[in-house]
């Protein structure tokens, strides 16, 4: 039942482009209902999932001659994800109900990129999540080529071949673990229990993981993701910041970690005090977190704020999963989930209450503006927002951070020295967008927007407050969530981790 | 020597003899009957004829077959013979179909002629393991060929396409003749495997190497791998839209089948090995560095492209590369991925044939600015030009896609145990992430750049239509479900014993 998530938004795609011409408001509701039956299968399934199992969905041989198998499956950790990818879709049909332009083709992308995203978060055959994977790619291109703005086309490239080169570095490195194992089976348990050996881990866990975080926004192959989030149009920089980064994410922690857990361990050298590939991607994550809070600091553009908001993001959610102890890691799904949901409100703001109406993001000319007398909706969600955004406690952000911080302060107290800076650095550049975004600065001669801005709709309505709920509801009650994803993490999947490396 | 069965011979040679019978048929009927009509009507009944007798010689092989080898090889059936012979034979019935729309010639009952002639050469270069027939057939198969492409007689630059096309194809042919007579003078025999029992030995005779060489060019024009390429591009570019497809499709599977065929049973023994760092001499390495100039050569130079057709050349000529690879490891797996890999480009490649086609018939010529806004013109050939191009691109969920991974798996899955051919799987990989940009550009002309002012909305010829559709929903299909294929192949090569 839970393989109808795949199949109804992909069916979902192809009846909307059987629709009759010009018809454009059934198109939407025709996209939001599909999105919202597959959040509600999800829902369901959430819902009743409590011990911890991996439950399987489908399992049928695909391709028998190398062992390939449609096995789809889930444990609590896809199950978060999924259920994050739920909402997002809903809310970024919501948010693009002033899509006029190609409707049709627009939420027929939209729910192809929907579907493939639950796609790779409940496959359990590594050649079927690779699938899913980079059947992403291209509904993305079009999206931000078609309907973006800035330097759309310059964007969409970018993000197109930065996922491509991301996904053959994985190619590669899941062809040769294939090989190596004999190639019976893409089994995700069973590649995982094969004993791969030590040399060939070393070699294959970089690869892997780096090539999954192109996409979940590593520094320094970060730079697609300012760029394409700016150029997206905002249901797709909601995506591209909520879900797909995170596809990166949950690649790195469910392949390449898993696949490869002795790639973790130390090297038997030094080299400039890094002594593992560990080292290494935490260093890079730390170098993410900061940088890209730093770089938020000085943008002119607010969409650039955001979109270098999410690289810092990313940042903690890359460092949690290097702390390699429970919380830190639970923490990092938990910050997964968090992040998805306050990055798409976030670029709602700025995409569709903001940019759609005063058609410009420079901060100097939307502070001329005095926003929050005009839009104070807006005003009000962006405060909101920013203060979930900043770890303030009562929102998700602070149960996530503050677990990765612990698990950062277990395994590296040096860097979490750092990460504390990079947490100010964060509260700094939220409350500057936010105050020369909405607020006036004193001194400057008031210029309200000539003709008058149109009011906030009710779809924007619904769906701000459907994301800010969710971020309330798992501050408030995180358990929500951590009942499922420390299970999981217990799983035998993972055994490789914890016996190898994990502390 | 076994006695001469002519019975059998001709038993053997009846798909064969059916498709030169309905040659000859469609041309005395096109002589006799059908000029006082106009040319779609005559195309139409002269590629219905064409398409009946293909039909008529798939159903020969796949009911009346039976397993045997004449004379060592002169003439062979077996299942595999069997499947690539019908593989030709589909892919000639869409060339067939494809020419119905077109109206580049008068000389109807000629063109359908020589297409089918061609098609009984690659039957032949299939079921054959003798040089001397192989190079008979593969020269029937390139005269037809030579022709095909200047058929349009009005283009100046189609004939200097074809006349190209001829001398770079004399040329390549004389190099294998070359090589042949070393082989013949090196073992006394004609036939693959007697040859290769003859050259087997610890170290390489330098005749061999020479040998080896003029073979692997004289392949390398026919399959237009780089750097013995230059014809390609200018002959996909200016030749008649079904000839173009035809040499891209039809005659990769022949050839790419046939080499394969050469180098792994004529030459075993020779090998040598491509693992760095430590290379053997043999043909093995030869072929590798010919797979490496041709996915880089190929791939970096589609893109600066602005022609369609100049595009899709040079990405063959990177397809090439990539299925060199397969024979490169020479395993009964790669000739597996081998097949499906050529068979399911061939399919893309002629459904984009099909679409330039249409396209060019209503704008003029190929050039990418053409496609501009082509979705709003025509939202399903522009479906089905996007689904081939990603095929070629390899993005799942198309057939494209499987066949890539099938490929590389094999390559590595050659020398288990080392990674040592990893490095052209790293390139191979490389690159086709480097053709992803240019793929791309041409479905963003398709589908992000407006149309240009005052278009009309572009007229598909019904049949075009059909056959886009049923092109793109094989690729599709077999990129889904690629058992379906794959299943008939493998049962196919194991029984062979190749």
């Amino acid at each position: 039942m839970l393989a109808w998530t795949i199949y109804i938004s992909f069916l979902g795609a192809a009846g909307l482009l059987l629709l009759p011409k010009g018809s454009v408001s059934s198109a939407r509701i025709f996209a939001l209902l599909t999105a919202v039956i597959g959040f509600g299968i999800t829902l369901i399934y959430f819902l009743q999932h409590r011990t911890g199992e991996m439950l399987t969905i489908t399992r049928v041989p695909w391709v028998p001659t190398l062992g390939i198998e449609f096995h789809l499956a889930a444990d609590g950790i896809s199950l978060t994800l999924a259920l994050l990818t739920g909402i997002i879709a809903i809310t970024g049909i919501l948010f693009s109900w002033n899509i006029e332009e190609r409707t049709k083709e627009f939420f027929a992308f939209y729910l192809l990129l929907i579907g493939a995203v639950y796609g790779v978060f409940l496959s359990y055959d590594l050649f079927l999540l690779f699938v899913f994977y980079e059947i992403v790619i291209i509904p993305k291109y079009f999206l931000i080529a078609i309907w973006g703005s800035t330097r759309r086309e310059y964007g969409a490239m970018k993000l197109a071949l930065y996922s491509f080169v991301g996904s053959a570095m994985v190619l590669i490195g899941l062809i040769a673990a294939f090989v190596v194992a004999g190639a019976k089976t893409t089994s995700l348990s069973q590649l995982a229990q094969f004993p791969f050996s030590p040399h060939f881990q070393m070699g294959a866990f970089p690869l892997v993981f780096i090539g999954f975080a192109i996409l979940a926004g590593m520094w320094p192959f970060h730079t697609w993701a300012p760029t394409g989030h700016v150029a997206a149009p905002t249901a797709a920089s909601m995506l591209l910041a909520g879900v797909v980064m995170k596809l990166g994410a949950y690649g790195c922690l469910r392949v390449a970690m898993v696949l490869f857990p002795l790639g973790l361990g130390p090297w038997g050298f030094h080299v400039l005090a890094l002594g593992s590939w560990r080292d290494v991607f935490a260093l890079l994550a730390v170098i993410g977190i900061i940088y890209g809070a730093l770089v938020a600091l000085v943008q002119k553009d607010f969409k650039f704020v955001i979109g270098y908001s999410s690289v810092s993001h990313m940042g903690f959610i890359l460092l949690g999963l290097m702390t390699l102890n429970q919380i830190g890691i639970s923490g990092a799904v938990l910050q997964m989930f968090s992040h998805g949901s306050l990055a798409g409100l976030l670029f709602a703001v700025v995409g569709r209450m903001v940019y759609a109406r005063t058609l410009t993001r420079d901060l100097a000319a939307l502070n001329a503006m005095n926003l929050h007398k005009i839009i104070p909706f807006a005003a009000v969600t962006f405060v909101i927002a920013g203060m979930a955004s900043m770890g303030l406690p009562g929102f998700s952000g602070f149960v996530a951070e503050l677990m990765i911080l612990i698990g950062v302060w277990r395994a590296y107290p040096l860097l979490a020295l750092c990460v504390g800076l990079g947490l100010i650095v964060g509260v700094v550049y939220v409350w500057r967008a936010m105050q020369k975004a909405f607020f006036i600065s004193s001194g400057i001669e008031s210029a309200p927007p000539n003709p008058p801005l149109p009011p906030i709709t009710m779809p924007e309505r619904i769906g701000a407050v459907i994301l800010i709920a969710t971020s309330v509801l798992v501050g408030l009650y995180p358990q929500m969530l951590l009942n499922i994803v420390v299970p999981a993490l217990n799983s035998p999947l993972f055994d490789g981790l914890r016996k190898g490396s994990w502390q | 020597m076994i006695a001469i069965n002519n019975a059998q011979l001709l038993r053997l040679a009846w798909p064969e003899i059916i498709v030169v019978a309905t040659a000859l048929i469609v041309m005395a009927a096109d002589f006799l009957f059908l000029h006082r009509f106009s040319t779609h009507v005559r195309f139409s009944l002269a590629a219905g004829l064409g398409v009946l007798g293909c039909a008529g010689a798939i159903i020969r092989i796949l009911f009346a077959s039976e397993i045997a080898n004449i004379f060592d090889g002169v003439l062979i059936s077996n299942p595999l013979t069997h499947l690539v012979q019908i593989a030709v034979l589909v892919l000639t019935i869409f060339t067939l179909l494809l020419s119905v729309d077109s109206a580049f010639t008068q000389h109807v009952g000629e063109f359908v002629l020589l297409l089918l002639v061609a098609t009984t050469g690659m039957m032949f270069l299939a079921g054959t393991q003798d040089l001397l027939v192989i190079f008979i057939s593969l020269e029937l198969l390139s005269l037809s060929l030579y022709i095909l492409v200047a058929f349009n007689k009005s283009s100046a630059q189609s004939w200097e396409a074809a006349l190209k096309y001829f001398l770079f194809g004399g040329m390549s042919a004389a190099f294998l003749l070359f090589g042949f007579s070393l082989l013949y003078g090196l073992s006394n025999s004609t036939s693959l495997p007697l040859i290769a029992a003859a050259i087997h030995g610890p170290a390489l005779n330098p005749l061999l190497v020479i040998a080896i060489v003029t073979t692997a060019i004289g392949f390398g024009f026919k399959i237009a791998a780089a750097p013995f390429h230059f014809w390609a591009p200018d002959v996909y570019q200016v030749a008649p839209a079904p000839s173009a497809a035809f040499i891209a499709s039809g005659s990769k599977v022949a050839s790419f089948f046939l080499f394969f065929q050469v180098m792994a049973l004529g030459f075993a023994g020779t090998e040598g090995t491509a693992v760095l760092p430590n290379l053997v001499r043999g043909w093995v390495p030869v072929l590798a560095l010919m797979a490496t100039v041709s996915m880089l050569l190929g791939n970096l130079v589609a893109i600066r492209q602005s022609s369609l057709r100049r595009l899709l050349a040079y990405s063959a000529i990177a397809h090439a590369g990539y299925m060199l690879l397969a024979i490169v490891v020479h395993t009964q797996q790669s000739l597996d991925a081998l097949l499906y890999y050529v068979v399911t480009y061939a399919l893309a490649t002629l459904g984009a044939f099909a679409v330039i086609a249409v396209v060019e018939q209503q704008k003029g010529d190929d050039q990418l600015s053409n496609f501009n806004g082509l979705c709003r013109q025509s939202p399903v050939l522009s479906f089905c030009l996007a689904v081939f191009i990603l095929s070629l691109a390899g993005i799942p969920p198309l057939a494209g896609f499987f066949a890539k991974f099938y490929l590389f798996v094999t390559v590595l899955n050659a020398t288990p145990g080392s990674m040592g051919l990893l490095w052209l799987v790293v390139l191979a990989i490389a690159m086709s992430a480097v053709s992803l940009y240019y793929y791309l550009r041409v479905l963003k002309r398709v589908y992000v750049t407006p149309p240009a002012v005052g278009v009309a909305a572009i007229r598909t010829p019904l049949l075009s239509q059909v056959i886009l559709i049923v092109l793109a929903a094989a690729v599709l299909l077999l990129g889904c479900a690629p058992q379906l294929l794959l299943r008939w192949i493998e049962a196919a090569v194991r029984v062979s014993g190749l």
